[in-house]
This record gives structure tokens, sequence and C-alpha cells, in this order.
């Protein structure tokens, strides 16, 4: 199969066209994903980008998205395919008196009864796909033992179908908020990619990419803001849409340059306990 | 290349991190498409494949200096081949250091008055100079290290005795008075801090090229493995609370809040599907409608048991403070997982701090608190196990109950004072649970004034806490 990806600087410029400011760990991890066909583990505080990261590069390889949303619960049926029960049993019913029931067992077992989700279209699918399993710490461990066959082997067995092996080999994409360890089997199989809090001139870029109007001056000085308050003890650190939403914030206010006094007014956009605020507050002020 | 590449996993695992053997081979594989020139990608190549737990990051970014300290576009190695081992790129490392010496814009700095190398370091700090901060952090270390070969002194010498002759404290107050001169005037305290945090940040960089410099030097001298020996730390999990430095509860305190995070979500969960309960008939009757009266998807009954109410008293004596006051931020910081948390501290009185932890959010101010403020001190400050006990009976026994889990944290080196165990036996007829915390190795139980035994006998177990790891472990059993 070829490659996606001519170097890791070409996928930080790709990432850069449909805005998405990697750094160089993130943008050598997507490289050596698609080189040596492994999905990518994503981790790291919340609000950095994670889910970004898939979906920008769905959009840099002009590559359909197809998102499994992970929650507590999630199966086989809803993660896999299901087979259409309702229709099965009508099937069935419709067909009481007349057929024998081999024929109805291999009938109802077709493809048409199949309910395909979102895992078993990634790799049945004819475009290329970009596949993001969001969030999947969510998901009770047993549950991850789905995930493992399709993550090494690109491939869904179905008892009643065999086994469907995927036609190409699609970018994966897990993100995990590190609410709980996942097996042990399940890194195995992934590259991991820890992403941080960005680097001050990185989300500088950040804010110049995604916020409307803003001044490089003021960027500059949001992101040494930030980089400050993140520095102190805080509940919760403020992440990058936070960034983003307080810079929106200061353009809409037509704030040119922050002042101490504008910083703290607005500082309720960037910090979300009562706590972290009265401190940052008291950190920046001029008395 | 190969041999140093199995040497830096070897090490990676003496470390403690768990790398498995498909790790190892995707790594090698990972690594044939990365130009080896390219340092940086070689490392998130390596860390991609080998390094699956952020909290090991640190450790694996020790090794891979260690290992591979000596290669890079500084020094321009390109051997393609797989013969490459630590003796070429020894011998690789001297010849670019040769030919260092006298080019590009290190390139007569051996000549310059230490005034002149002062003035350069400062403007490289001010514009940022990268190039130039790593040039000097070289020009430093030669100069002012002093390192001879085969002298068995630690890093940490060296970089103090570089770092004592560049005085970078008052290197931060020259370039704050530069910056203001700029400005031509006074900044206000917002532009003050985020000018110095800038320049914090430069010369930090600048420090960690100095370190890197001289362990570049030390791996040259003393080969790979025995400098990787002399860094091994271990793991963040590993760290003993009684023993951890400064900079290593720093590091604990970090991995706190994911780790609470972490624990909140488990037990959650575990409350509300700790085990299937019997079948739920009017559920699955209910269920099977949609299916034409097949009860094709059975409905359990879930149990959801109460929360428990945690009663914590800890020895916040001098050795096990440290260990006292992690495990209350940790308690507190899941405390939604209980219906109450009370809790109270001693040396040789006893006091209650339930009150600091409800007039904050913040966990590190009542930790605060309790240090400067709660009442501990009967009558001289070493540590009464016994007394306090007494007192804690009198004045809250009859507060404990069949829903209370009692937590007791100490050693329990209760400097011969009578025990009062009795009180830990009448705490356990009323309580749920009572179980002790000891941060002490389990085999130095029982020896000198340790009293764990006895009191441990009234208790459903003692457990070893030396770390995180183990009271990580205990946590998610008691909820
Ligand atoms: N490197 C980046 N370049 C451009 N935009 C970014 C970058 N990082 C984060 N963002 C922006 O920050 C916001 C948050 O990103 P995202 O939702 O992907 O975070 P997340 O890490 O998935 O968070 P959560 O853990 O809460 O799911 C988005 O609006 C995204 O566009
Ligand atoms: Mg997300």
């Amino acid at each position: 199969m070829d490659n996606r990806f001519e170097s890791v600087q070409s996928v930080r410029d790709g990432l850069k066209d449909v805005n998405y400011l990697a750094d160089d760990g993130i943008a050598g991890v997507v490289f050596l994903a698609d080189r040596l066909g492994k999905p990518i583990l994503v981790e790291g505080p919340a609000g950095t980008g994670k889910t970004q990261l898939a979906k920008s590069v769905a959009e840099m390889i002009g590559a359909k998205l197809i998102r499994l949303q992970c929650y507590e619960g999630l199966d086989e049926s809803k993660a896999l395919y299901e087979w259409n029960y309702k229709k099965q049993l009508l099937r069935i019913q419709a067909d009481r008196n007349s057929d024998a029931w081999s024929d109805i067992h291999d009938d109802i077992f077709g493809s048409e009864f199949l309910l395909t989700r979102p895992l078993l279209e990634a790799i049945t699918s004819k475009e290329p796909v970009v596949l993001l399993i969001d969030e999947v710490d969510r998901v009770e461990v047993e549950t991850e033992a789905l995930l493992l066959e399709i993550l090494s082997e690109y491939q869904v067995s179905i008892p009643e179908l065999g086994t469907i092996t995927a036609t190409q080999i699609p970018l994966v994409f897990l993100t995990s908020n590190n609410t709980r360890e996942l097996s042990e089997a399940l890194k195995r199989r992934c590259l991991f990619l820890h992403v941080d809090y960005p680097q001050m001139d990185r989300e500088k870029e950040i804010v110049l990419t995604k916020v409307p109007g803003v001044t490089e001056m003021l960027a500059d000085q949001i992101a040494r803001i930030v980089r400050s308050i993140r520095q102190i003890d805080l509940k919760k650190a403020p992440s990058v849409s936070e960034t983003i939403d307080w810079a929106r914030t200061l353009v809409l206010l037509g704030i040119g340059t922050i002042n101490a006094e504008q910083a703290k007014e607005t500082l309720h956009v960037l910090l979300k306990y009562q706590s972290d605020i009265a401190k940052a507050a008291k950190e920046l002020s001029d008395d | 290349m190969l041999d140093l590449l199995s040497g830096f996993i070897i090490e990676l695992r003496n470390a403690g991190l768990p790398v498995s053997l498909t790790e190892n081979l995707d790594a090698m594989h990972a690594i044939s498409h990365i130009p080896l020139e390219d340092r940086e990608a070689f490392k998130y190549a390596l860390g991609a494949t080998l390094v699956k737990n952020n909290a090991h990051w640190r450790s694996f970014e020790t090794v891979f200096e260690v290992y591979f300290s000596l290669r890079g576009p500084e020094y321009s190695i390109t051997d393609g081949d797989g013969e490459g081992s630590i003796d070429d790129l020894l011998q690789q490392m001297q010849e670019a250091q040769m030919k260092g010496e006298g080019n590009g814009g290190a390139g007569g700095m051996d000549s310059l008055t230490p005034e002149e190398l002062m003035n350069i370091l400062m403007n490289a700090l001010m514009n940022g100079d990268q190039a130039l901060m790593r040039a000097l952090a070289r020009q430093a270390v030669q100069r002012f290290a002093g390192m001879e070969p085969g002298r068995p002194v630690g890093g940490t010498y060296y970089l103090y005795r570089t770092l004592r002759n560049l005085d970078l404290d008052g290197m931060l107050d020259k370039l704050m008075e530069a910056s203001k001169k700029e400005v031509g005037g006074e900044l206000t305290k917002l532009e003050e801090r985020l000018e110095k945090d800038e320049y914090n940040d430069r010369i930090e960089k600048f420090k960690q090229e100095v370190e890197a410099e001289i362990r570049r030097r030390l791996v040259a001298d003393r080969g790979a493995e025995a400098m990787a020996k002399t860094l091994r730390k271990p793991l963040p999990e590993d760290v003993e609370f009684m023993h951890a430095s400064r900079d290593e509860m720093q590091n604990l305190k970090k991995s706190l809040q994911p780790l609470t995070r972490k624990l909140a979500a488990r037990l959650a969960r575990k409350r509300r599907h700790g085990r299937k309960g019997p079948l739920d008939f009017r559920s699955t009757v209910r269920h099977s409608l949609a299916y034409g009266g097949v009860p094709a998807e059975p409905k359990f009954k879930y149990p959801r048991p109460a929360k428990p109410e945690l009663i914590v008293i800890a020895d916040i004596s001098g050795s096990v403070a440290a260990f006292a006051r992690f495990t209350l931020m940790l308690v507190y910081a899941i405390s939604g997982q209980f219906s109450k948390v009370r809790s109270f501290v001693f040396i040789d009185g006893i006091d209650e701090v339930t009150e600091y932890f409800k007039k904050t959010e913040d966990i590190s101010e009542a930790i605060h608190r309790i240090n400067t403020e709660a009442d501990v001190i009967w009558v001289d400050g070493h540590s009464d196990y016994g007394h306090a006990f007494e007192v804690f009976w009198d004045k809250y026994g009859k507060e404990i109950n069949p829903k209370s889990t009692v937590l007791l944290l100490g050693d329990a080196r209760n400097n011969y004072h009578a025990s009062q165990a009795w009180v830990i036996k009448e705490i356990r007829q009323k309580a749920r649970h009572v179980y002790w915390l000891n941060p002490e190795p389990r085999s130095y139980w029982n020896t000198g004034d340790s009293i764990v035994g006895e009191y441990g006998t009234h208790t459903d177990g003692v457990y070893e806490c030396r770390n995180l790891r183990q009271l990580e472990a205990f946590v998610e059993k008691l909820a």
C-alpha cells in the first residue's frame, strides 16, 4: 500500500493547511501510524485537541471520518454490528408455515438483516476512512476486547457470516481522558501519543488561526497570560478551547491589549472554579 | 544501532518501564522509517512505541538522553548502517568536538574574557537565540565545570560549579532592568510577571543545555550503561512517601490530579455496576414487546450499595507527615465518593480539621492550615498514639456508627507510651470497617517502638502504603 505521507514535515504542513497546529511529537506519531499501519492512542488533559486531531487528519487526506463515541454500556450491537431482530422476527412470522427452518435461518442471517455500526462500517467502506474511537476510557474493560481484533487485524468476525477483512487499512485514532487504566492488550496494539497543553508559541498560532479578528499582539499576550496561569496550582488549568473562548471574548469586547483589570473581569471564561478564579485574579492584579 | 537500541531498552526495563517484546519490535520498525539524524523524530518514534503511560515519560527521557546524547545534528552523525556502537559514537563525538572548537557560532569563544562571555549570554537570553545559548552552554561547561576524566563525581556537582560561575539569578535581574529601559519606564505588575515568566523560561532552557552538555561528557567518559545506572530514579508511583525529596513530592502532587479523576470515575462505575443483580422480570417483559413478545433482551436489577462514611485519623508528626498530607489530599479529592468525610490529625494531642476542607475548594490551602493551625501538641510534640486515641474516644467515640469506615494513618511509633489499644477495639465494634495504613516497609513493623501489630489485631487489616501505587490499590478497595 502507498504511504499517505512523504515525511514528518509534510504531515505538519498538511495539518497546518487545515488549521490544525501540530508539534513535532504529534506530526511524528501520525506519520508513523501510517507507515506502520497502527492505531494511535491519544491521551491528555481535556480540551487539548485530541478529537480535533482525528477530524483534521481526515480533512487533510480527504477521507471520511467515522466516529464511534464511547460511553458506559456500549456493546457489540452499537459498536460493531447488530442483527435486525425486528425484521428477523417479522420474517419468521410471515413464513411460519411455508418455508423449512433451515431456509429461514440462512435467510435471516444474510447481510440484508445486518445493521452496520461504526467499526464495521469503517472497514467495509470503499472510500478512504479515518476511524475515530472517541473517549475509549468510558467503556468497561471487558468491552475493550471488542476492539482488539479490529485494531490489530483490521477485520471483524461475525459468527453467522464469517470474517470480514478491511479493503484498506484506515487510520485509526482512539482518544482517552485517562479516567481508567486501559488494558495492556489495547495499549500494546497502539502507538501512544500524549497531547499536553501547547508550548506558548504554538498556542499563539492556534489563537491566530482560530479566532477571526485577533491581532498578533493580542494573541501573543493571551498565550503568555495563559502560560502564566497554568503555572499556578489550580483545580483545573485552562484548556486550549478555553484559551480560544477567552480570545473570542476579548476580541468581541474590542480589547487590543489586556490590562490586569480586564484580565480579571474575563477570567471566568478561562477558569471554571470560583477558587481558581480568585487565586488567578490575586496573582495577576496590580496591588 | 541495534546494539545501542537493545541496551537502551534493557535500561528502560531496569528503570521499571514495562516494555513488552511486541513493543520492542515496534520500536525497531518505527525507527527504520525515521531519518537517523533527526533526533527529535527519533525520540518520538521510540516514545510512541515504548512508553504507554505519560507518568513514565520523564524516566524515558533521562534514559534517552544518556543513550542518544551523542547523536544529533550538532554532531552530524549519519552512520546509516547497523554497526554503530557506543564506541563509534564516542569517537565521532570526539572528532566533532575537535571540529567544533574552531568553527561556527562558537568560533573564538575560548579567547573571550568572562565579562564578554556574560554579555553574549545576556544577549542570547534577551533574543531567545537557541543556537547561541547552546554554544554558550558548551563553553560554560568547558570553562567552569572542571571536569576530569575518571573522576567519580556526580553530574550535579559539575552543574553546581558551572552555574555558580554564571550567576543566573543576577542575570534575571539584569534582564528585567533591560526590559524596563526598553519601554522607557515602569512595567505594570502584569507586564512584569509575563516578562519574568519568559526570561525564566529561557534561563531554564539554558540550564537544560548545560545539563545536557555535562551529561554528554560524562557519558563519553563513563559509558552509557554506568551513567544510566547512576541516574536511575524510581517511577513516580514507586517513590517512597517517607523519603521523597521536595522535587519528587512536587511530582507526586502533579500526578495526584489525573489519579483522582481516574479513581473517582472507577469508583463511581464500580458502585453502579458492581455486581449484576437478579433478573428484572418486569423490565424484561416490557422490552420484549419490541420483539413480538420474545424476551430477546434480558434485563437485570443493579444493586446500589450506599456510599461509606469516612473517618480519617492521621499522625502528622515528622517523618510520616508527607504521607498523611498526601493521603488526606487524595481522600478529599475523591470525597464525592463518600457520603461524608471527617478528618482528625494528631501528634500527642488530637484536633478535628474537617472544617478546613469545608471552608474552601482548595485542598492545598486546607493542608496548609493543618500545618499551621491545627492544635496537635499536648506535651512535647512527640507522637503519642495512645493519648490521641483516648481523647478521640472521649470526644467523638459516640459518633462512630455502622456506616463509618475508619482509616488510621501512621507508623505506630509510639515513643514507648501506653498504647491504649482498647480504643481501636471499641471503635471496631461500632464501625463498619477499621483499616490501618502504614508508610513504613513491612520489615520495620514492630521493631523498636513500633507497635502496629498491637493496634493491628483490632483492625480489619494493616496495609503497607509506602508509595502511590500501594495507596491507590488500597483506596480502590475501600469504596
Ligand atoms: N493544535 C490545535 N490546532 C487547532 N485547534 C486546536 C488545537 N488544539 C485544540 N484546538 C481546538 O481546541 C478545541 C478543543 O479541542 P478538542 O475538542 O479536540 O479537545 P479534546 O482534547 O478532544 O477534549 P476532550 O478531552 O474534552 O474531548 C477545538 O475547538 C479545537 O479546534
Ligand atoms: Mg474530545
